[in-house]
């Protein structure tokens, strides 16, 4: 055991501060500017070869130990440039699920960021009970037609591509019936609506109506019907800190609030949230160097993602108590951190996963 | 001891309840009605109870109609106004359309001309300029003109009981708006299926609106007793209670209304749902007259 870095952890370490030195301050860390320049940054790190450290070579990754994910996301936060963009799970579940021919067409893009994306998974009938999504996909010719409303997509507006979750046969049981499809989000057929976050900020998330929008046959990810067996991986993924890329976001806003109240006693508030913030760091550790024997990840993300939660939302607390509700950038990372408890499945749900598949509790 | 309200002091708190019910916002969109607004500010200003001190009422009497107030989340000035009636009545001054100030910009100032604040013993008033920023959807704060004029003085004691007032004030709107946002997020369990039940047949979700509701009653207790402190004991005494019903009920606010997002799912963290109107009220009336908890004194000094 080892928690310091290895030589070669330690050099491109250093290459990556001397990069992200000349880069500090030059991109908006929040709110609506943030989104907007968001693909910029992205394409940003990904040419100078600091993004899709873990990800297939072939596909524009570097094949690294995903222990470097850490390391990025660290400097990141250190030079307190945005984070890291978070789409691992999307990654994950066209790579893990996709054919070949798909893969090659669509990860170079998700991972250089030429190309934007967004996961159209949630209806406003199917949220924590996604396998009763109502989104229909039928064959009509070599394409399938969509017809459904979809809702809570986050980036939809700036994406060139959603991975849907669709009914493709309404007689099976209803996990068995859902496929998956890579959808251009550039055709007729598509409406969006933007929703407003509690906090003020528009470019979150959205409403996307499907009316007759096209897909070719061949961007089915996998086979039919495994649209619910992709919909777990996806998920399984984005409740892990390690590929969103939070943990150091949080560590950086703990010394950002530290520094503020500088002269007079930290709130209690603040010492739990450091207390919070480095438990994280740490479990994030633990969990990717477990992935180095390839363990599979399973319920256990369920508790990755209440950690996660806990350690947000106690920062959160802890912007409040030191900038009120008087700082807006402040009351809005308190208001933003309520959404960790509902986004990829909400806590409730968590526990209830955790109870169920992992104590072997209940059902 | 019989510390239950009178007939009168229900009758006010049901008064209260229904004028919030009829004319405050029931939606979001509500907020930009003018209309409604106008009539909410007509209706309230008929009742006089901007003036419930000038009238004789007791700290208990401001509390429930505060905290009806808080519930229906009403949107035109009632605890600045009272406060600062509470203030003019006892320097004997008539300067109109008053609410307070605190630090450098007058709260609860939609519509208002003066804003009142007690610095030491002696009441200032400032003209009222325009809008300022705030976190508060329901309740303006503004920005104040220069020159600040001195009305009054007060004695020490009658100094230190406004203070406890002001403090009370504030608790009674939390209580208030931490019901209403129990409430709304009650109702939303009642009728969103999730897996062909109500959410709120889950004990995950029944449980965090159960223990909403205990806070809740927890609050109104301390509440009640501040409320009552602020006439009835010494003015340490009294502050004493009302520094214990501002933290239980600040906390408690908070976690009712941090609950009725969870509850609404996504549909909670988006600015279309009350919810967050209620947490903002919560958390700004939480910072008006803060209390920490080093100030509790806990029997052992
Ligand atoms: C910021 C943000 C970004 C998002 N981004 C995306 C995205 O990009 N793509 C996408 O597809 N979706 C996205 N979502 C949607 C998210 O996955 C859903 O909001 C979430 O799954 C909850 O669904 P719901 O909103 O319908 O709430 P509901 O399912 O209606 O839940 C309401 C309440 O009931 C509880 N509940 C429900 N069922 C149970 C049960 N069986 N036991 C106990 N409690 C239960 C919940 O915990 C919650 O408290 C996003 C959400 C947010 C807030």
């Amino acid at each position: 055991m080892d928690f310091r870095d290895s030589p070669e952890e330690a050099a491109f370490r250093d290459r990556l501060r001397d990069w992200l030195a000349e880069r500090a301050g030059t991109f908006p860390t929040s709110g609506d500017e943030y989104w907007a320049r968001q693909g910029e940054w992205h394409r940003a790190l990904h040419a100078a070869g600091f993004f899709g450290l873990s990800w297939p070579e072939r596909y524009g990754g570097h094949e690294l130990p995903p222990v470097y994910d850490v390391i990025l996301d660290e400097e990141l936060a250190r030079a307190g440039t945005p984070p890291r963009p978070s789409l691992g799970y999307l990654v994950q579940g066209l790579g893990r699920h996709g054919g070949e021919e798909l893969c090659r067409r669509f990860l170079p893009g998700m991972i250089d960021g030429t190309e934007r994306w967004c996961q159209g998974f949630s209806e406003p009938g199917a949220g924590s009970d996604l396998a009763s999504l109502t989104t229909t996909a039928t064959r009509d010719g070599d394409a399938y037609v969509v017809q459904g409303h979809k809702i809570w997509t986050s980036y939809s507006d700036v994406a060139d591509w959603c991975l849907l979750l669709a009914r493709t046969d309404p007689d099976v049981p209803r996990h068995k019936g859902i496929s998956a499809f890579v959808v251009s989000m550039h055709q007729p057929g598509i409406e969006q609506r933007p929703l407003k976050m509690m906090s003020g900020v528009t470019k979150e998330f959205g409403q996307v109506l499907f009316d007759g929008a096209r897909v070719p046959a061949d961007q089915m990810v996998g086979a039919p019907g495994e649209g619910w067996a992709l919909a777990m991986t996806v998920v399984g993924h984005e409740r892990e800190p390690a590929t969103l890329g939070f943990s150091a976001r949080y560590g950086k806003l703990v010394r950002q609030l530290a520094a503020r109240t500088k002269g007079s006693a930290p709130p209690p508030e603040l010492a739990w949230a450091a207390v919070e913030a480095e438990m994280l760091r740490l479990h994030v550790r633990r969990r990717l160097s477990e992935q180095l024997d390839g363990v599979s990840h399973g319920p256990e993300g369920s508790l990755d993602k209440l950690l996660m939660t806990w350690a947000e939302q106690a920062v959160g607390h802890a912007a409040l108590a030191v900038g009120g509700t008087e700082d807006p950038e402040l009351l809005n990372a308190y208001l933003y951190s309520r959404a960790q408890s509902v986004m990829g499945g909400t806590s409730q749900i968590q526990k209830n996963i955790i109870a169920s598949r992992i104590l072997g509790l209940g059902d | 001891m019989d510390v239950r309200l009178t007939a009168e002091q229900r009758q006010l708190r049901d008064a209260a309840a229904r004028l919030a019910s009829d004319l405050g916002p029931g939606s979001v969109l509500d907020l930009d009605d003018r209309h409604r607004i106008a009539r909410l500010e007509k209706a309230v200003e008929a009742t006089g109870w901007r003036n419930l001190r000038s009238d004789g009422a007791s700290g208990v009497e401001v509390a429930l109609v505060v905290e009806e107030f808080g519930r229906g989340l009403v949107d035109v000035p009632f605890l600045g106004p009272v406060l600062a009636d509470d203030l003019r009545r006892q320097v004997g001054s008539t300067v109109p359309a008053a609410t307070i100030a605190v630090g450098s910009s007058a709260r609860d100032a939609h519509g208002m001309r003066h804003a009142l604040t007690l610095d030491g013993d002696r009441v200032l008033s400032t003209e009222v300029g325009p809008r300022a920023p705030g976190a508060d959807l329901t309740r303006h704060n503004a920005a104040l003109r220069d020159a600040s004029e001195p009305i009054g003085t007060l004695p020490p004691e009658l100094a230190e009981r406004w203070r406890v007032l002001a403090l009370v004030a504030t608790c009674a709107d939390l209580v208030g708006t931490a019901r209403g946002a129990h409430t709304l997020a009650r109702d939303h369990a009642k009728i969103r299926e999730q897996y062909g039940r109500t959410i709120g047949s889950y004990q995950a979700v029944a449980h965090l609106l159960a223990e909403g509701l205990a806070l809740i009653e927890g609050s109104v207790s301390v509440l009640r007793h501040a409320a009552w402190a602020v006439d009835e004991l010494t003015p340490a005494e009294a502050l004493r209670a009302a520094r214990i019903a501002k933290l239980y009920c600040a906390r408690a606010a908070r976690t009712v209304c941090e609950t009725a997002v969870q509850v609404h799912g996504g549909i909670g963290n988006t600015w279309e749902c009350l919810a967050h109107v209620h947490l903002r009220r919560a958390l700004v009336s939480t910072e008006l007259f803060p209390v920490r908890l080093e100030e509790i004194d806990c029997g052992l000094s």
